[in-house]
Formats: structure tokens, sequence, C-alpha cells
């Protein structure tokens, strides 16, 4: 049982993808552990798709290997690799049912009819398809055809499940629907998923490690509150979005805390929380979350000594249901926005114009590399 | 609140007439004159081939018989016509087949580009718009050259699979452009061998297709003169025997002859879009009743 277990670790040691002059991927490495729901998240053109296509054998890296379940895999068959890979249209064969699709597999594999069609009909159980089990693909709905993606690919009892932006094809509603389904299967199957994806929301509401890409380079991998609440930088700070990045200079360091000036910004305290070393006068980036930021009116502003502060004008006002969405005046190039709960918001509603006092909690600033 | 005065003239929207534009009618004038001009001559041929025995070339028709249809396969002064349907039918299905299993290929080699793809393609397409006739002569010269003589099994095959094979191979690109790539990639990524992926998956998506290019090739092949013309030695095809005759039979069994090579032809389209529509019912049948 526990060497089983183990199978479906991945390693990517130093994997690149090359297209004649284009680096798609430059030398990645990264642990996936075993089980895990791992989202690679990034715009598209990042390299987040060859990287699933090379752990599926569907794509061979230029350098690097991969390592599934400590065996190199690089120049195998995706059979022989143990991956399966549900592909983003999810390329359902149009002329099999349902249950001719599911049993592809073992049909290639030649095991006998009625053999197949067992374990076909126990898979499409499992997706709750059986009353549409002899319908034609062209005869489901996204999300439908989507489950039968699932059974086909998951029917070989594989390792790894490789999945290319699967929710991309269906509507929001759906989407959201299927996003919990995905991962009760992933809980069901207790194998490793790569789900391929650009909706930051999906990647944090089902990943375990969250791998933020940027032109073939991973920027982030960590665990979805961890890219969430501490970007390591600016790109992965915006992409995921819900903070305010802010750039200033480095006006005093005094070890675990240094001293930051920016536009329209007094000197304030910023925790260093062992970032990169910088020194006086550096330019430096800094992040605060959204909902971290208080609103207050000028001639009331009741201001904590030491935090940041600064005067400001509200832009534009978008109601978000749960919490209002107040775009202020931009600081520099950058943009600055404060999520304000519902209940607080409308307890003294701003109107657009207005100008308001603008603080948050000097140890919730987050320095960026 | 403010009160606008409304002109009563005014609220009337202008009210579109009841039925059609006269455009319309010039339209289906055009067209009823293009579809009579298109099909009449033909109708023509048909109804004067149901004469009886006084029958002539011309209108009017003279009584009503199948008289001309017994005639032209009995009687040996109208020429080898049960020779060369036999010929041309042959032929067609040799060249439907030849057709059919290259356009496969070719399809298949053309979905990703090569070097020299373009090329390729050019040349191909080059032998569509070579006039038939010189391309035909050459082909006999050539046969000629090298002492063989020329047979409509192996000049005149050749001569029309220059006709058919771009034909066919258009069509499959059109067809294939239609082919999802993913498929192909599902089937590998399940464990299916390149000869599974072919038989099990692209060969039964595009069956339709395929069943198109075997449609082409038969007809092109079957009412091809041009290229045929120089190259089919001393026996002749079917088009070839319609054509000879025409410069020596005088009478409606002529007509016959057209009569009954259209219904040869509607057969074989009929045969070929039954067979699609038979898959499809299939397909559908086999999920519903399971």
């Amino acid at each position: 049982m526990s060497t089983e277990r183990r199978q479906g670790d991945i390693e990517l040691a130093g994997v690149g993808k090359r297209y004649d002059d284009i680096v798609a991927v430059e030398g990645i490495n990264l642990k996936i552990p075993d089980g895990a729901y791992c989202c690679f998240l990034g715009p598209s053109g990042c390299g987040k798709t060859t990287i699933l296509r090379m752990i599926a054998g569907h794509e061979d890296p230029t350098f690097g290997d991969i390592l599934i379940g400590g065996e190199n895999v690089v120049g195998m068959a995706p059979i022989e690799r143990r991956t399966a890979m549900m592909f983003q249209s999810y390329a359902l064969f149009p002329h099999l049912s349902v249950r001719d699709n599911i049993a592809f597999a073992l049909r290639v594999r030649g095991v006998p009819k009625a053999e197949r069609y067992k374990a076909a009909d126990e898979m499409i159980e499992k997706v709750q398809l059986t009353e549409l089990a002899h319908r034609l693909p062209g005869q489901l709905s996204g999300g439908q055809q989507q489950r039968v993606a699932l059974a086909r690919a998951a029917i070989t009892g594989p390792r790894v499940l490789l999945l290319d932006e699967p929710l991309s094809a269906l509507d929001e509603q759906l989407r959201i629907q299927m996003r919990q389904e995905l991962r009760r299967m992933q809980q069901d199957l207790g194998i490793t998923f790569i789900h391929v994806t650009h909706t930051q929301l999906e990647a944090i509401a089902l990943a375990d490690l969250v791998v933020v890409m940027e032109r073939g380079k991973i920027k982030q991998a960590g665990g979805a509150r961890e890219v969430y609440v501490s970007p390591h930088d600016r790109y992965v700070a915006e992409f995921l979005g819900g903070q305010n990045v802010l750039s200033g200079k480095v006006e005093k360091v005094n070890g675990a805390s240094l001293v930051m000036r920016g536009p329209k910004l007094e000197g304030f305290e910023v925790p260093v929380a062992g970032k990169t070393a910088v020194t006086q006068g550096d330019k430096v980036d800094i992040a605060v979350r959204r909902d971290d930021i208080r609103l207050l009116r000028p001639e009331s502003a009741a201001i904590a000594p030491g935090n940041p502060h600064l005067s400001t004008r509200v832009q534009a006002i978008e109601y978000q249901g749960y919490f209002v969405k107040v775009m202020l005046d931009a600081i520099g190039d950058d943009e600055f926005v404060a999520y304000v709960t519902e209940r607080d918001f409308f307890s003294d509603p701003l109107k657009v114009g207005d100008i308001v006092v603008a603080t948050w909690q000097s140890d919730h600033t987050l320095l960026l590399a | 609140m403010t009160t606008t005065v409304e002109h009563p003239h005014r609220r009337r929207p202008t009210r579109r007439r009841e039925g059609r534009p006269w455009t319309f009618y010039v339209l289906a004038g055009v067209f009823i004159a293009y579809v009579l001009a298109l099909y009449g001559p033909m109708f023509c041929i048909y109804l004067l081939s149901f004469q009886d025995i006084r029958g002539g070339l011309v209108f009017p028709m003279k009584g009503f018989s199948l008289h001309w249809f017994n005639d032209l396969f009995t009687q040996v002064r109208t020429g080898d016509v049960k020779g060369g349907f036999q010929r041309s039918i042959q032929l067609a299905l040799l060249v439907t087949v030849i057709t059919v299993v290259v356009s496969f290929i070719a399809g298949l080699a053309f979905r990703r580009r090569f070097r020299g793809d373009s090329i390729v393609f050019y040349l191909m397409i080059g032998s569509l718009v070579a006039p038939g006739l010189v391309l035909g002569i050459g082909v006999g010269l050539l046969f000629q050259y090298f002492g063989v003589s020329p047979h409509w099994t192996t000049s005149a095959l050749g001569a029309q699979l220059s006709w058919t094979l771009p034909f066919g191979v258009l069509i499959m690109f059109a067809v294939m452009s239609r082919f999802d790539r993913s498929w192909e990639e599902a089937a590998r990524d399940l464990g299916a061998t390149p000869w599974q992926t072919i038989w099990l998956v692209i060969v039964p998506i595009l069956t339709p297709g395929i069943v198109a290019v075997a449609l082409f090739g038969f007809t092109l092949s079957y009412d091809e003169f041009a290229r045929t013309l120089q190259t089919s030695g001393s026996l002749n095809t079917l088009p070839l025997e319609i054509w000879s005759m025409t410069l020596n039979v005088t009478s409606p069994s002529l007509y016959a002859l057209g009569t009954v090579t259209t219904i040869v032809s509607f057969v074989i389209i009929g045969i070929c879009l039954g067979t699609i529509a038979l898959i499809q019912k299939r397909r559908t049948q086999r999920a519903a009743t399971h």
C-alpha cells in the first residue's frame, strides 16, 4: 500500500521547452506531492499548457527530466507513464456513445467486450451518467460532457490526471458546480490532479498547490492562501488580485523593519520579514490587501500613530453584494482600491468625488521582492 | 411632468405592406428561367428516348414505348454500348478505390506542415488546370514512345487519376480541416496504437467525407471524356461510345443511352447518400436501443 500510494508524486528537474527560437518553458524545477491538487496559473502563452503536455507525454521537453513516482518518464508513451489527460474541449469521440467513449481505453487494450462494459458501467455510475450511457457526446450538455471526459480518463487507473483548462467551456454557474465536482472526484480517486487555468479564483478555490507562471518561468509556488496573502512579487500580487501594489523609496533600514516613503505617502514602517536585503535609497514595492484599507472622513479621521495614511478622492464605486469596491485616485501609476464591507459602507455612504483619508495598519504591509 | 404634445399624424409608423417586394418576383422569374435552361435540354432528351418505332431525333413525340432502349442493347449497328458500359463501370470503380485511398493518405499527411508541402500541393493542382485533351494526348504519346499500347486499364486509368486525385485531395482537405487533432491525441493518451487510432477514430469520424470523395471519384471517371479520348486504346469507354454514336447513329436510341446513363448516375449518388444516412441512423439507433 505504502509504495502504491507514493507513485503519483511528480518532480520537474530543469525542464524546458524550445520551439525553434521561442522558449516556451525555461528550465523549471518543481515538486508536486502524491495526491495533491495542483493548479498551474498564468495568462495565455505563459507555458503552463506546454508543461502539462510534457508531463502527459504529448510533447517532449527540449531539456530536463520529468520524474513520476521517482521514475524518469521522458520519452515514454502516456499509457506507460500511467497519466491521463482531459483535453480542453474534452475531445470526446463524436461517433461513439458515452459508454463506448469511456470503454475506449480498455477496447484498445483488447479487454473482452463484457468485461470492458462492466468496468465502463461502474465508472458511468460513479459520475452519475447511467441514464445517458447510450447517448452520443453531441447530445450531452457541457457539464455532462465533462463528466464523460473525466470518466474516460480515469478508467485506466492513472496515477496522475492532467486537466487542460477543464472549466473554460462552461458557463459561470456550471463552472462553480463542476469545480466542486472535480475536487470531490480528486478526493475519491486519491490521485494527483494537475489543472491548468488562467482564472485566479478557480486556482485558489481548488488547489493545494498553486503554481503561478509568467513567460515560461515559475513566479511562485505555494498553498492557495500563501500565494494570495503573501505574494512574492508585484507580478504575483497583481495577477492574483485583491492587493494594492505601491512603490516607494527606502528612507531608513532599522533591523526588522524599514521606513518607506512613496508618492503621497509619508514615511511609515514596513516589516522586512526576512526579505531580500534592502538598503537605504532602494526602490521597493509593497502590497496592501484591499480589504485592509480603511476609509475615513477627513474631519473625523483618528489615525493611530505610525500607521500609513493618505488623503485621496473617490473615483468610482461598484456595489459587489457583500462588499463595496471603492476606487480611489491612483498613487503614481498604481491603482488604489479599497474593499469596504457592505454594512460599513452603508453606515456612512461615500459618493464619487468625496475626499477621504485612507489608512491601514502598518504591520499589514507586505514587502515584495 | 413635462407634457409632450404629439402630432396625430406623426405617431403612425410607416407600415410595411403585407406580402413580398417586387424584387422577389423578378428574382424568382430569373431563377425559374435558369432552372429551365439547365434541365430543359436534358429533359427533352429523356422524353424523346421514350418514342415508339416511328420516332425521330426532333419533336414532336411520335408515340410512346421502350423500343429504343431495346434497340440500344440488341442492335449491333448502334455500337458496343454494353461493352462500353461495363468498361466504364469497372474503370470508375478502380479509379474510385485508388482515389479514396490516396486522398485519405494525402489528407493525413497534410495535417501538419512539412518541407516542400506547398510545392507538392501546387503540383497536384497543376494537373487539375491542365487542359484534359492535351494531357490525354501526352499520356498517349508517352505510352507509344515506350512501346506500350494504350489500354483503358492502364493509360486511361492514369489519365483519369490525374483528374480525380486532385479533386479527391481537395475534398479531403476540406473534410480534414474540421477534424480536431485532439481526438487523435486523446486516442493516444488512452493507449491506442497509431493503427487503432486510424481505424477506431479517424476513419469512422471521416466516413461521410470519404464517401463524398468516392462519389466524386466515381462520377468524374464515369463521364470523363477529354483525357480518355487518346488513352483508352482500341476499346471505348461509355462516353467515347456515345460520342462516336453521335457521329453515325441517327435514331432515338442515342437518347435512350443518355437516359440510361443518367439513371445509373442517379442510382450511384443515391447509394452514396443512402450509405451516409444509414451510418448516421445506425449510430443514433445504437445509442437509443441499447
